[in-house]
C-alpha cells in the first residue's frame, strides 16, 4: 500500500476513536453550582463575546472572577471569542450574558466537541503526521505510519481533550515548534512556540530547552558572527510575536498586570492542586506525594515553601539545561523537552494532574527512539489521571484506550523485544559502570518484569477503584495509592532521563553507525 | 522452524485485528441505538418469564418474536445472564425499559457472541489460498481478507451502533463456507441448517448450498470434461445428509409442532402483511420501479394525461408511507416478487450444477443468490446487503475481476446503509468509518492486483465519486433549504435510487461474468 493511503488510514482511525469517546461524559456533567472544565469554557465564551476586551481579565458585575474567571492567556480568550462567534449563529442562548450559566444540552454538548474536534484536527494532527513523515529512521514507508498511530492513540491526551474536556491548542502549537526546529526553521519554530506559551502559560515547563537549544545553537555558530545574527533575530521574533498576542492589552500597564496576575497566582500557596480537590490529594507530585508522610503545609510557611520548590526545581533542571546548550542537537533538545517538563511536574509550583500531558507529548515524540520506556511512561501517565477520569465517568473509554494503545505499541515496536541495555539507550552509561555491577547480563529480564509489574499493579488499582468501595476509615484509599504510585514512578523517570541526556555523546552515535 | 515462526506471526496479526475491532465496538457502546434495541430486551422478557407455547403468542409490545426457535432459544440462554445485570428489563411490560445495566448487557452480548464470527474469519482466511507469498504483510490476501471482514463498515454500524446480532450468524455463515471449501460437506450442512433456524432470511442462499452439496457431496465424482457422473450418485451421503437437516428441523421446530403451533410460527415468521418496500427503500430493482411510478406520475399531470383527483394521496407525500401505492405502473404482488426472486435466481443455480467450479463455483452462485433475493424480494431491509457483501468479500481477494465488482458493491451498499443512523452525534462516526473502510478496502485491493489492469473503469469511478456530493447534499444543505419541510423524503429518495442504479449494475456484472467465464472455460476443454 501506498504511504498516503496508509496514513490517511491511521488519520482516520484516531479521529474516530476520538469522536466515540466524545460520545461520553464531560468534567462536570449536571455537576451544580460549579460544573467543571466544560462549563469553564463556555463561560469564557460569553464573557469575551458580550463584554470589552479590557473587562476579560477583570472582576466586574458582569464578570464574576470566582466562577471560572479567564486565567489563561491571551490566546484562549481569543479562541473562546471565536468559537462564541460561531456559537451565537447556532444558538444564542448558549452565550447569554448571566442566564447561559452552567448551560447544558445535547446539542450544546455536540458544538463543544466539535470544537475540541476540529481544533485537534487542524493543529495537533497535521504536526504529528509531518512529525513522522521527518523522522529519518522512518524512511520506509510503513513505520512513519505506525509511529503517528502510536503517538495518535495516545490515551492521556484522547481522554483529556475529547473526554474531559480541554482544547490540544497549546500542546499543538509546542509540537508545531519542535516540527520546524527540527526543519532547521529556528524563526518559524519560536513563533509557534510563542503561541503555544499564549495558549497556555503551563507551557513554561517548554520554554527552558527551547531557549537552551536555540542559545547553544548561536553558541556553535559563534558568537561574534552569524550566531549573533541568530540569536538577535530570534529575540526580535519572541518580542514581535508576543506584542502581536498582547497588543489589546498593551494600553495600559494595569492590565498587562492584571492578566499576568490572573496568570501566576502565586500568593495561592504550595498545595492549591492538591487544596482544590481536598482532602485527598491526588496530584502524582513529590510534594502531594510527601504530605502523605509530612505535613509540609504545617511546618513551612508559603513563601519558604515557594522558595524551597523553585530550588528543588531548578537544581533538577540544571544538568540537562547546561548539557543541551553545550551540545545542542535535535535528539538532546527532544529528551530535554521530557525531562525538563517532569522535573517541573515533580517538584514545582501549582501543578495540576492533566499537565503530566506536557510530559507525555515530547514523550511519544521519541516513542520510536525508546519504544520500550516511552510506552511504559505514556501507560503511568494515563493511569495517575485515573481519579480524575473516574470523577468525569469515562472510565469504560480509559480501559479501552489504554488497553488499545498497549497492544498497538506491542505489536507494531515488538516492545517486549526490546529490553536490553542498548535498546533503553543505557549503553554508554552501562560501559562507564562496567566493572563495578555485575548483574547486567538479566538486565533485560529484570526490566521485562519490572514493566509486567507495574502494569499489573496499575490494572489491578485501576479495577479496585472503579469496582471496590474504599475501606470506611481511609476512603482516598485508592486516590492516594494511584497519586504515590505514580510519583514513585515518575521519580524513576526522572532519573532515568537524566542518564541518557547526560551519558548520550557523539561519539556513542558515531559507534553506532560505524558498527 | 521458519514456517512455525511465520505461522505465530500470523497469529499475532490477527489476533491485532480482532482485538482492535474488538476495542472499537467497545467504544461505540454509549452510541445510538434503533428500536431493535427494544425488540431484543422485549424478547428477552418474553423467552425468560414465559414457557413455550407462549412464546410466539405473546403480543404486549408491538415487537413480537417474528424469528424462529433457535433464536429465541439464544435469547432464553442470554436472559439467564441478564438477571444478574438488571432484573428489571426482564419485565414483559416494562416497554422501552433502559438503564445502564442494561445498555452495558446488551451491547456486550453483541461484542462477545462476535467471537463465533472472529473465529469464522480466520477459518475462511486459512481456505483463501494466496497466489504469490507477499513478503509485506499488509499485501499478504488473508491478511486483506481479514480487514475486509472483521471491520466491515456496515456489520459494525448495523450491530454496534444500530444493534442487532448479525455477527454470530455471519460467524455461522462463514464457518459453514469455510468447511465446504475444506470439503467438510456434513459440519458445513449442519452449521448452515442451524443458521436457518436461527433467521430464516438466509433461506435466500439456501439454493446455492442445496444444489453444491447435492452436486459435489452426493456425486462422489464428475467427468473427464467435467460433466455430471451420474452413476458416483452416493445414497449414503444423501441420506446423511437429510438426517442432519431432518434433526436440526425437528430439534428446532419439533416442540412447536408437538403443540400444534406450527402454523402460528410461521404466520410470525412470514408476515406478508407488510409493504412490498420498508420505510426506506432498500436500493434494489422496486426502489428504481417505484421511482420510475413517481417520475410518470409527474409527468403526467404535467402533460395533463393524468386526473390530478384519480390520484391517491399517499403516493405524493409517500416515501415515508409503508402502504405505496402505483400510480401508473402496475402493483406489484408477494407473489410476483417471488417469481421473480426465483427466476432471477436460476440462472446462477443452473451454472453451479452444470459447471461445477469447485469453492469458487459455490461462492459466486452464492453471491448471486443473496444479490438476487435483494433485487426483487418483498419487504426486503437495506441490510440485507450484507449477505452479498460479506461472501463476496471472499472472491475479491483472489481475483481481480472480482475485487472491482467488489468495491462498487460494498461502496454503494454501505453507502446505502446511512439513513439507519440519522442522529447527529453519529454523523462523523458513520462518515469516518465508512471513510476509513473504503479507503482500505481501495488502496489494499489496488496494491494487491496492482500488476493487472485497473480495477474500476472511468464510468465506475465517477459514479462512486458522485456518492460524496450525494452525501453533502442530502446532510448538510438539502436541511437548510426551504424543501426540508414539503419534501422530507427527497434525500431518502434520492440516496435510494441513486444506490439502486449501483446495486443493479453490479448484479449484472456479477451474473454477466460469470455467465461468460463458464463459456470460455468450456471452450478451452474442447
Amino acid at each position: 500500500m501506498e504511504k498516503w493511503s496508509l496514513m490517511t488510514i491511521t488519520v482516520l482511525l484516531a479521529l474516530t476513536v476520538r469522536w466515540t469517546v466524545s460520545l461520553g461524559s464531560y468534567s462536570g456533567a449536571g455537576k451544580p453550582p460549579m460544573y467543571g472544565d466544560y462549563e469553564a469554557q463556555r463561560h469564557w465564551q460569553e464573557v469575551t463575546y458580550n463584554l470589552p476586551i479590557r473587562q476579560w481579565y477583570f472582576n466586574t458585575s458582569d464578570n464574576n472572577l470566582l466562577y471560572w474567571g479567564l486565567d489563561y492567556p491571551p490566546l484562549t480568550a481569543y479562541h473562546s471569542f471565536l468559537c462564541a462567534y460561531i456559537a451565537k449563529l447556532i444558538n444564542p442562548d448558549w452565550i447569554a450574558l448571566h442566564t447561559s450559566r452552567g448551560y447544558e444540552s445535547q446539542p450544546h454538548k455536540l458544538f463543544m466537541r466539535t470544537t475540541v474536534f476540529v481544533a485537534d484536527l487542524l493543529v495537533y494532527i497535521p504536526a504529528v503526521i509531518l512529525y513522522c513523515f521527518s523522522l529519518k529512521e522512518t524512511s520506509t514507508k510503513k513505520k512513519a505510519s505506525i509511529c503517528a498511530l502510536c503517538i495518535l492513540l495516545y490515551p492521556g491526551l484522547i481522554l483529556i481533550d475529547h473526554g474531559h474536556f480541554q482544547y490540544p491548542l497549546s500542546l499543538g502549537f509546542a509540537l508545531w515548534g519542535i516540527l520546524c526546529l527540527s526543519y532547521d526553521w529556528d524563526l518559524l519554530g519560536s513563533v509557534a512556540f510563542c503561541l503555544a506559551l499564549n495558549y497556555k502559560q503551563m507551557e513554561l515547563y517548554h520554554s527552558l530547552p527551547f531557549f537552551c537549544y536555540l542559545l547553544g545553537k548561536c553558541f556553535k555558530k559563534g558568537l561574534k558572527g552569524k550566531g549573533l545574527v541568530l540569536l538577535t533575530k530570534i529575540a526580535g521574533t519572541v518580542v514581535v510575536s508576543f506584542a502581536v498576542c498582547w497588543l489589546p492589552f498593551c494600553t495600559d500597564m494595569a492590565q498587562i498586570m492584571q492578566v499576568l496576575r490572573r496568570l501566576f497566582p502565586i500568593d495561592r500557596g504550595l498545595f492549591e492542586a492538591c487544596m482544590f480537590s481536598s482532602p485527598p490529594p491526588r496530584l502524582a507530585n513529590i510534594w502531594c506525594s510527601l504530605s502523605v508522610l509530612i505535613k509540609i503545609k504545617n511546618i513551612v510557611s508559603p513563601q519558604t515553601q515557594l522558595k524551597l520548590s523553585f530550588a528543588v526545581t531548578f537544581l533538577s533542571l540544571l544538568p540537562t539545561c547546561i548539557k543541551l546548550t553545550v551540545q545542542p542537537s535535535l535528539r538532546g533538545f527532544k529528551f530535554a523537552l521530557v525531562s525538563c517538563a517532569l522535573s517541573f511536574f515533580l517538584f514545582s509550583f501549582q501543578v495540576h494532574e492533566k499537565s503530566i500531558l506536557l510530559v507525555s507529548v515530547p514523550v511519544c515524540l521519541i516513542i520510536n527512539e525508546i519504544p520500550f520506556m516511552a510506552t511504559w511512561f505514556l501507560l503511568v501517565s494515563t493511569f495517575s489521571m485515573l481519579p480524575l477520569l473516574l470523577k468525569d465517568g469515562l472510565l469504560l473509554p480509559y480501559a479501552v484506550t489504554t488497553l488499545a494503545f498497549l497492544s498497538v505499541c506491542a505489536a507494531s515496536f515488538a516492545i517486549f523485544e526490546k529490553t536490553s541495555a542498548e535498546d533503553l539507550q543505557l549503553k554508554p552509561f552501562s560501559l562507564s559502570l562496567k566493572g563495578y555491577v555485575s548483574w547486567f547480563k538479566s538486565f533485560p529480564k529484570i526490566v521485562r518484569s519490572l514493566f509486567l509489574l507495574s502494569v499489573t499493579l496499575m490494572g489491578v488499582l485501576s479495577l479496585a477503584s472503579a469496582a471496590v468501595p474504599p475501606p470506611q476509615r481511609l476512603p482516598d484509599l485508592f486516590p492516594l495509592s494511584v497519586s504515590v504510585i505514580s510519583c514513585l514512578h515518575f521519580l524513576l523517570f526522572l532519573v532515568y532521563f537524566n542518564v541518557v541526556i547526560l551519558w548520550d555523546s557523539k561519539n556513542s552515535r558515531s559507534q553506532k553507525k560505524i558498527s | 522452524s521458519a514456517r512455525r515462526v511465520m505461522a505465530a506471526g500470523g497469529r499475532s496479526w490477527f489476533r491485532a485485528l480482532a482485538l482492535g475491532v474488538s476495542f472499537l465496538k467497545c467504544l461505540l457502546i454509549p452510541a445510538y441505538y434503533s428500536t431493535d434495541f427494544e425488540v431484543h430486551r422485549n424478547w428477552l422478557a418474553i423467552t425468560h418469564n414465559l414457557p413455550l407455547s407462549q412464546w410466539y403468542y405473546e403480543a404486549t409490545s408491538e415487537w413480537t418474536l417474528d424469528y424462529p426457535p433457535f433464536f429465541a432459544w439464544f435469547e432464553y440462554a442470554l436472559s439467564h445472564v441478564a438477571k444478574y445485570f438488571d432484573p428489571k428489563m426482564l419485565v414483559i411490560e416494562n416497554l422501552n425499559y433502559t438503564s445502564r445495566a442494561t445498555i452495558f448487557f446488551q451491547r456486550f452480548s453483541v461484542i462477545f457472541t462476535d467471537i463465533l464470527f472472529i473465529y469464522a474469519v480466520r477459518e475462511c482466511c486459512r481456505c483463501v489460498n494466496g497466489k504469490r507469498a507477499a513478503k509485506d504483510i499488509l499485501e499478504k490476501p488473508t491478511f486483506i481478507l481479514a480487514v475486509l471482514l472483521l471491520w466491515n463498515f456496515g456489520l459494525l454500524i448495523v450491530d454496534h451502533i444500530h444493534f442487532q446480532y448479525n455477527g454470530f450468524l455471519f460467524g455461522l455463515m462463514l464457518l459453514s463456507v469455510a468447511r465446504l471449501c475444506q470439503k467438510r460437506y456434513l459440519e458445513g450442512a449442519l452449521l448452515f441448517a442451524v443458521l436457518l433456524h436461527f433467521k430464516h432470511i438466509y433461506m435466500y442462499v439456501a439454493p446455492a448450498y442445496g444444489i453444491y452439496l447435492l452436486r459435489s457431496y452426493c456425486f462422489t465424482a464428475n467427468n473427464a470434461d467435467g460433466s455430471l457422473k451420474w452413476r458416483s450418485f452416493s445414497l449414503l451421503h444423501v441420506t446423511l445428509l437429510g438426517l442432519i437437516v431432518c434433526l436440526v428441523s425437528a430439534l428446532s421446530l419439533g416442540p412447536f409442532i408437538v403443540l400444534g403451533q406450527l402454523p402460528q410460527v410461521l404466520s410470525r415468521l412470514f408476515p406478508f402483511k407488510r409493504g412490498l418496500c420498508h420505510a426506506y427503500w432498500a436500493p434494489n430493482f422496486w426502489a428504481l420501479y417505484n421511482a420510475m411510478d413517481k417520475a410518470l406520475t409527474i409527468f403526467g399531470l404535467k402533460c395533463n394525461f393524468l386526473d390530478p383527483t384519480k390520484i391517491p394521496k399517499a403516493s405524493m407525500t409517500g416515501g415515508l408511507v409503508q402502504e405505496f401505492q402505483h400510480t401508473v405502473l402496475p402493483s406489484v404482488t408477494p407473489l410476483a416478487t417471488l417469481i421473480c426472486t426465483f427466476i432471477s435466481i436460476l440462472p446462477s443455480v443452473f451454472c453451479l450444477w452444470f459447471k461445477p467450479q469447485g469453492p469458487r463455483g459455490f461462492l459466486q452462485c452464492l453471491v448471486l443468490c443473496a444479490l438476487s433475493s435483494f433485487m426483487f424480494g418483498w419487504h426486503v431491509h437495506e441490510k440485507a446487503i450484507l449477505l452479498a457483501i460479506l461472501p463476496l468479500s471472499l472472491l475479491s481477494v483472489q481475483r481481480a475481476k472480482d475485487a472491482g465488482i467488489y468495491l462498487i458493491l460494498t461502496t454503494t451498499g454501505h453507502f446505502s446503509l446511512f439513513p439507519l443512523l440519522f442522529t447527529s452525534p453519529e454523523l462523523p462516526i458513520k462518515i469516518l468509518l465508512m471513510l476509513l473502510f473504503t479507503v482500505y478496502s481501495f488502496s489494499s485491493l489496488k496494491s494487491l492486483f496492482r500488476r493487472e489492469r485497473p480495477l474500476l473503469n472511468w464510468l465506475e469511478t465517477i459514479y462512486l465519486i458522485q456518492l460524496v456530493p450525494l452525501e453533502i447534499f442530502c446532510e448538510i444543505i438539502f436541511p437548510l433549504t426551504p424543501w426540508k419541510r414539503h419534501f422530507p423524503f427527497v434525500p431518502l429518495l434520492l440516496t435510494s435510487v441513486y444506490c439502486a442504479l449501483g446495486v443493479t449494475y453490479v448484479w449484472l456484472k456479477l451474473y454477466i461474468s460469470v455467465l461468460t467465464e463458464r463459456i470460455s472455460v468450456r471452450q478451452k476443454a474442447e
